[in-house]
């Protein structure tokens, strides 16, 4: 332990402790602008700037380790001026359009400004050339005129995901965060998990909307609107109209969105389901009839995007089983339309995503096995929580009510998707019953769970010792992957038989669709109530679900049927590591 | 350097040269920290980065593409437009631009008809500025490839560049 004094109060740290966690712990909340709590500390801002008696030059709290019998002053006149002059050239170089930008009132930049009292702009640019706006990729938009060069979206894009498909160009006055040949993040190797917009604090990364599209299809009469909302959403919805994060707001959500006016409220959580029984199929014929193994899922956009960019060999490995929302769009369009006598023309699929990845899912070419465009617009849990406070909606007001049939019942393996291991220990539930045809009495695999990088866990299927692999964000992911490269290249298999990967960093919870301003620990919250709520559900298993049950006795007949491969199973492609182009098929 | 003057050709065989660039970067193959001599190698081979040697360095080194082109925007040695037979080099340090420098830039870009990294239409010329060649004495100096020139009125530029040809 070491003792310093901060504003003249006694602290005794831990060494290693940097001044702005010290000083918290006395009370004193330093500003910060680059700095974020997932990210390593860069100090590139300098807002953060405090006094160190007997130090030459201002220390930058975000980074600086506290030294035994230091002085920190946190709130002199030489600090309070220089971080105002550093916001005040931060500003200057700002498009301040602040009522028109997606980031209003959620703007890390905006609300800093007001904590140090800026209420003039001492600096401003004349005749400042507006820079071009990047809106060539169909998730993500990157508006270079708001950024601040803070360098979060290259970090999170380089550190954690291992993408890089972001990175600092040019120098001086001229410095612009860009990708590979500033030619746009739709030409380049951007996977689209949309975690730059999650990190980014101002409105220079968001995803490109689709509100006023659907907006038309519900307000066209000729149309009827479907919806269909992922397991992750219901956990982080009401974070948008100021509830706890982590609170449960399935009912509500519900019932919000058929006052949107959508004609039809199902649920993603049905067709994740199903994917456990398309999935789970495949797994246990392959283990059976010695297939490739690993089985990888399939179920995250932004995972099968670097998977065909940066692991082109594992492209057979991956399960060809489709994501629930495109399994769902394929059914919307096929089964639900021909049960209700509606021509699929007629129908518009919308799905509500944590995600932003899924908008490039859905227009990927091959996602229009329905005959149709199987899912026509995605939006994300920013974007539908926009669109409820447009309609003048608030989501705590609302009544619980249920989701319509046939495609909206679930279990509670179904939830659980939207958590990092939900995939893999829905899976698992289900292929115990395939194999052994008894059900597995306790089905919560504890092992699998947590927010751990990468997670092992080995389940005894009678005497059938199943070792799985659990990778989140896709640097783990890549760390996982290299492993097993290595094991199939040297001996010919992998000491694993499936592996789950979710793109982003605590899974879908985690998504790059979620609440603006989250962190990791906002994350683990979301997905306990994913396990919460799979606790109080009647059924636990996919495979007992009675609409599931229904949709293959009545139309598609037995997972992995001709039909169920037409409609709810996919292939793959090679990329190019320079610009994320197709460059040939599996 | 050499190679990039020993050409007389404004057409240069690009194709022909990259069994050459891959012989080059060879040692440096599966080395990400060694990125800034492999594109200095290219550079000199080809007398700027193409796009396609800008791939095969970041394919070879392991550095993601969006790296490569951070790198190469950063230094200003590095260029991505082809340059011209000879290369107009400006000094704007301290004393040359105390010195009226700024002046020879304007009328070399006015004369040529091209901006600071930029290239003439034929291929003769490009421009670029640098900081302090160390001719402080002669200021304002200018360099035309190797050739030093000092004291540099912006009325006698167009006499020292049609030696160049």
């Amino acid at each position: 332990m070491i003792r310093v004094k901060i504003n003249n109060i006694d602290v005794e740290i831990k060494e290693g402790t940097t001044i702005l966690e010290a000083a918290k712990k006395v009370g004193f909340n330093i500003p910060t602008l680059c700095h974020h709590p997932d990210l390593k500390p860069k100090g590139s801002c300098g807002i953060c700037v405090v006094e160190v008696e007997g130090m030459p030059t201002l220390k930058r709290a975000c980074m600086t380790e506290v030294v035994n019998g230091w002085k920190i002053h946190t709130n002199t006149p030489l600090v309070r001026t220089t971080r105002k002059t550093i916001l005040e050239l931060i500003l200057s170089e700002h498009d301040m359009d602040c009522p028109t930008c997606i980031k209003n009132n959620k703007c890390e930049l905006q609300s800093l400004a007001t904590t140090l009292g800026i209420n003039d702009l001492k600096f401003k640019k004349e005749g400042k050339e507006k820079k071009k706006i990047d809106d060539s990729s169909v998730a993500i938009v990157r508006n270079p005129n708001k950024c601040i060069l803070c360098g979060r979206c290259v970090q999170v894009c380089e550190e954690i995901q291992t993408v890089n498909a972001l990175t600092v160009s040019q120098r001086g006055f001229d410095t612009i965060i860009t990708d590979a040949f500033d030619v746009g993040l739709g030409n380049s190797v951007c996977v689209n998990c949309g975690q730059c917009t999650v990190f980014c604090p101002v409105g220079a990364l968001y995803e490109k909307s689709n509100i006023d599209k659907v907006w038309m299809a519900i307000n066209d009469p000729d149309k009827h609107v479907v919806v269909q909302e992922a397991p992750a959403v219901r956990a982080m919805l009401g974070e948008e109209f100021g509830m706890e994060p982590g609170t449960l707001v399935v009912g509500k959500m519900y019932a919000a969105l058929r006052r949107l006016g959508f004609d039809a409220v199902f649920d993603t959580n049905f067709t994740a389901d199903l994917t456990i029984l398309e999935e789970g199929t495949e797994i246990v014929t392959r283990i059976k009839e010695g297939g490739k193994l690993p089985i990888i899922t399939s179920c995250s956009p932004g995972w099968v995007k670097f998977m065909e960019t940066f692991f082109p060999h594992l492209g057979e490995y991956l399960s060809t089983a489709k994501s629930p929302q495109q399994m769902f769009g394929a059914l919307s369009k096929t089964y639900y339309a021909e049960l209700k006598g509606i021509p699929p023309e007629k129908i518009v699929s919308v799905s509500i995503m944590p995600c932003t990845a899924k908008k490039f899912e859905c227009s990927r070419p091959e996602m229009k096995d329905s005959g149709f465009k199987d899912v026509d617009y995605v939006l994300t849990t920013r974007e539908i929580a926009r669109m409820m406070r447009e309609a003048g909606i608030d989501l705590k007001e609302m009544p619980e009510e249920s989701a319509d049939d046939p495609m909206g019942q679930y279990t509670g393996a179904g939830t659980i998707f939207g958590a990092t291991g939900g995939v893999m220990e829905a899976a698992l539930r289900s292929a115990y019953f395939l194999v052994t045809g008894r059900e597995l009495q306790d089905v919560d695999i504890l092992a699998v769970r947590g927010m751990e990088g990468i997670k092992e866990a080995e389940i005894d299927i009678d005497g059938l010792k199943l070792k799985v692999a659990v990778a989140h964000g896709l640097g783990n992911a890549r760390r996982l992957l290299d492993k097993v490269t290595e094991q199939l290249q040297k001996e010919g298999k992998s000491e694993y038989h499936a592996i789950e990967i979710m793109a982003c960093p605590g899974g879908c919870v985690g998504g790059g669709g979620q609440p603006w301003g989250s962190d990791m620990a906002r994350r683990a919250r979301r997905g306990e109530t994913l396990y919460k709520e799979d606790k109080t559900l009647p059924y636990r298993r996919s495979h007992e679900n009675p609409s599931i049950k229904l949709v293959y006795e009545r139309y598609l007949g037995k997972p992995n049927s001709e039909k169920a491969h037409h409609l709810l199973h996919t292939h793959y492609y090679k990329r190019s590591k320079i610009d994320g182009k197709v460059i040939s098929e599996h | 350097m050499e190679l990039e003057h020993a050409c007389q050709c404004a057409q240069i065989n690009e194709e022909e040269l990259y069994p050459k660039l891959e012989e080059l970067i060879e040692q440096h193959k599966g080395k990400p920290t060694e990125l800034i001599m492999a594109l200095h190698k290219a550079q000199n081979l080809f007398g700027y980065l193409p796009k396609k040697a800008q791939e095969i360095i970041s394919e070879r080194l392991n550095v993601p593409m969006s790296t490569v082109c951070g790198v190469i925007s950063f230094y200003s040695f590095f260029s991505t437009v082809p340059k011209g037979r000879h290369s107009i080099r400006v000094c704007l340090g301290t004393a040359c631009y105390v010195r009226g420098s700024q002046h020879t830039l304007e009328r070399v870009e006015k004369e040529l008809n091209i901006k600071v990294g930029g290239t003439t239409e034929d291929r003769r010329f490009s421009l670029d500025v640098v900081r302090c060649i160390g001719a402080c004495g002669l200021a304002p100096a200018m360099l035309v490839d190797n050739d030093v020139y000092g004291r540099v009125k912006s009325t006698k530029i167009m006499d020292i560049l049609k030696n160049y040809e």
